[in-house]
């Protein structure tokens, strides 16, 4: 498997609607949450068709559950192959997670027990999802606050078994692999040593909080040094993913996120590749 | 623990916020912290759902009084659908048992519900004006566009939401026995609202289902108002609702 798309990105979020509509802002794709585009009509869906006119377009979705142990609502996937065959997006992506349970939705990324149950569901699960929509889905890290005590792999293990028997690929998100690492204890080299970064296809940078008692993913705040450390250790892997920088809360002005991406950017152009 | 059965007590606990819940689920040591992640997560995005989807009642209510409602509500009734939009559709119905002595309330939540349907319904090409003329009459068929609602309001909250809209004081409640129609839709990208008479939400509820020859539609009309009267009041109607955008 190999990446070469476009590469560096914005989240496309309301406050930037206008830029993006009347400008050429300068990145080279932007990502929407696919669920708020998996609508029958009306402005959200005319604004998407307008951008993507102008920007390759990756969709990002939060609401899968690829982790359910019931599997997936079928209702839900054709709703997104709806969307994707409209779109053309050239990324289509979910996270490690699951949301739902019977007729149960959380509404938040729930993380799941790295056991070979659960590892055996979320294959069956992204299997069926590539399947239905007719492509490979990349699947994103979750952050996250809780282990469970029947853990029996690590995150990166189960990762990479996934992509394995699966064949997805994977958005890593440094900005989740640094607070999961904080809250857990577990070093971040580890994690990225244990990736299989042929399968990395897009990386995902954010900000986060510091809880009262744990690092909370809150997407409210600039990329931090930690963070950006590891896109340079995980470009020297991963040269040509796609980057992007996600930001959900306290949305500063467009010029603001064009100067982080800047940073992205010039990061990429420093990094050496190591020779195979 | 199977997967499955921590799933199901995951979301027992989400939705109970219990000790006891909690006790069930197999967690790792020190894991009790990072589960208020959780429930906040779970709580302040149903509140903020709600919120965000019911702004003038918010503000009719008062930001206390609504926040109790919605806690009232997240309690009763856990999310089911992929989508968090669809959480709002039933705080109408939750508003109704709250404030019984006061319905303007849940017509207030049901005009907004309405229109945030509205703003996403199905795109369609209206009827338009300038080809009115070309058209074969004997064998036109017309029905709404999808993005269309009619409500049946007791209250006067349509004026109310109105003038919340436009920040001016909003009218004293007004109350009737009889149930009046009132019409949302969307016209281009903008939702729209307006209240009608009996007989024109008659005859656009008559063209809500599958596309109507408008020769049928004349026939109904003169059965109800004459023939002369009821020709020339389809006509009155047609203009207006090409005007609005209404029919295709």
């Amino acid at each position: 498997m190999s990446f070469s798309g476009p590469q560096f990105g914005l989240g496309l979020r309301k406050p930037h609607y206008q830029d993006f509509l009347e400008t050429r802002v300068p990145v080279d794709f932007v990502e929407v949450i696919s669920e708020n585009f998996m609508v029958p009509g009306g402005r959200p869906r005319d604004i998407l068709r307008r951008v993507r006119q102008d920007y390759p377009v990756a969709i990002h979705g939060v609401s899968m559950s690829v982790g359910s142990a019931d599997g997936l609502r079928v209702d839900y996937l054709l709703r997104l192959r709806e969307l994707i065959a409209e779109i053309e997006p050239f990324i289509v992506s979910d996270h490690l997670c699951w949301t739902r349970h019977g007729a149960h939705n959380s509404h938040d990324l729930l993380p799941l027990p790295y056991t070979r149950e659960a590892l055996d569901v979320v294959c069956a699960n992204v299997g069926k999802a590539q399947d239905v929509l007719g492509r490979e889905m990349l699947i994103e890290n979750p952050s996250s606050y809780i282990a469970f005590a029947d853990d029996e792999m690590s995150e990166w293990d189960f990762l990479a078994e996934l992509t394995r028997r699966t064949g997805c690929g994977l958005l890593l998100d440094v900005n989740n692999i640094h607070v999961s690492a904080t809250n857990h204890g577990f070093s971040s080299a580890d994690y990225l040593a244990g990736i299989p970064f042929a399968s990395v296809g897009q990386i995902h940078l954010a900000g986060h909080t510091q809880g009262q008692h744990c690092l909370i993913d809150t997407h409210d705040r600039p990329v931090p040094d930690p963070v950006w450390a590891l896109l340079r250790d995980a470009l020297a892997r991963a040269p040509r993913a796609a980057v992007m920088i996600e930001r959900d809360d306290a949305i500063p002005p467009l010029p603001e996120l064009l100067a982080e991406l800047a940073i992205a950017r010039d990061i990429a152009s420093q990094v050496v590749v190591p020779c195979a | 623990m199977r997967l499955s059965e921590m799933q199901g007590a995951f979301l027992g606990w989400l939705a109970s916020g219990e000790d006891a819940a909690m006790r069930r689920l197999p967690l790792a040591k020190g894991a009790e912290h990072g589960l208020g992640v959780y429930q906040n997560n779970y709580r302040a995005a149903l509140m903020a759902c709600l919120a965000d989807s019911f702004p003038q009642t918010l503000l009719w209510l008062g930001e206390g009084p609504f926040e109790a409602a919605a806690a009232r509500h997240i309690e009763r009734v856990p999310p089911d659908s992929w989508t968090l939009d669809d959480y709002a559709s039933g705080f109408p119905a939750s508003l109704a048992e709250d404030y019984p002595y006061d319905p303007e309330v849940a017509e207030l939540a049901r005009i907004e519900l309405v229109l945030s349907q509205v703003f996403v319904a199905a795109d369609a090409v209206p009827l338009d004006a300038g080809a009115m003329g070309a058209i074969d009459w004997d064998s036109a068929r017309l029905q709404t566009v999808p993005a269309l609602s009619i409500l049946s309001l007791h209250s006067n909250a349509e004026e109310i939401w109105i003038a919340l809209a436009d920040e001016t004081p909003p009218p004293e409640v007004g109350w009737g026995k009889e149930a009046r129609p009132v019409l949302i839709w969307r016209q281009g990208f903008m939702c729209r609202l307006r209240s009608l008479d009996a007989d024109e939400a008659g005859m656009l509820g008559y063209l809500s289902g599958d596309a109507i020859p408008f020769t049928d539609l004349c026939r109904d009309a003169a059965a109800r108002w004459g023939e002369h009267s009821g020709i020339a009041r389809i006509g009155q109607y047609l203009a207006r609702w090409v005007a609005d955008g209404l029919v295709r």
